[in-house]
């Protein structure tokens, strides 16, 4: 007996419904792509502001830092970067482990692991600057 | 072994390398660089965040030769996946996608890196020798 998908006739009965099923979103499609290249545009002038900084700060003492860190502009900045960096880590390190982890399992596993391990480490960015910021 | 009558990819170990290609893995392989950099970044701001103590242990750390290495690798890696980065950036418009551009970007992509990694250093050790 013909299967569905090789008979014609039976093929012609399908509603286009039907055959879009099951292949994957026709809105989320491009959501990956979009997203690293927000955040890579982000990140330009983000990340030239934070080398400017760390190379401006070096040999400071903790007072400094913490007065440099805590004061609302490079608190924002470095937020945004923290929070544009680990998205676009994420996003990134996904496509690694997708292209060559083989193995459904551990494919699935690595990519649990790698975006457990950018959230905690995005919030532990956050919390770390907002402490310093709040005076925690 | 059968012959096959359709062109075939040639295979990465007996295929010579080219700027393009290179260039390609190397912005995968910075970036991967650079993800493992943020613990590193992380680190540093939590030490902040905990007192002076943690602090001072944290830019003794950074202070090391180990650190100084893994800065120096951190801030090219940084660089040279910007440079790759913009030079995507520029693709995506549908922009400079012939051979020939795709070399003339190249080869700027990897000067600017290089550049911008030495006037950092440089930056870095005439503030560092004025504190």
């Amino acid at each position: 007996m013909a299967s569905s998908s090789t008979n014609p006739a039976a093929a012609r009965m399908r509603s286009p419904l039907g055959r879009a099923l099951g292949l994957g979103s026709a809105k989320e499609g491009v959501e990956h792509w979009w997203m690293q290249r927000i955040t890579s545009i982000a990140l330009v002038p983000l990340s030239l502001w934070f080398v400017a900084s760390v190379v401006a700060l070096l040999g400071a003492d903790y007072e400094t830092f913490v007065a440099w860190i805590g004061s609302p502009v490079p608190a924002i900045l470095m937020i945004l970067l923290i929070i544009a960096a680990f998205y676009h880590s994420a996003l990134g390190v996904r496509v690694v482990i997708e292209d060559y982890v083989h193995g459904e399992g551990w494919k699935t596993a690595a990519l649990i692991v790698q975006n457990l391990i950018h959230f905690a480490l995005g919030v532990a960015g956050v919390f770390a600057v907002m402490r310093v910021a709040f005076g925690g | 072994m059968a012959q096959v009558d359709r062109p075939l990819s040639p295979h990465i170990q007996v295929y010579r390398p080219q700027l393009t290609t290179v260039l390609s893995i190397s912005n995968r392989a910075t970036g991967i660089g650079l993800s493992i950099g943020t613990i590193l970044l992380v680190y540093w701001l939590v030490a902040a965040a905990t007192g002076p103590d943690a602090f001072e242990r944290a830019q003794s750390f950074i202070g090391s030769w180990l650190g100084i290495l893994l800065l120096l690798g951190w801030s090219f890696s940084l660089f040279w996946h910007l440079a790759m980065g913009i030079r995507h950036l520029a693709w995506d418009t549908g922009w400079g996608l012939d051979i020939e551009t795709t070399y003339t970007t190249g080869w700027i992509a990897v000067g600017g890196a290089v550049v911008l990694t030495v006037i950092a250093w440089i930056a870095g050790f005439i503030i560092w020798a004025h504190t």
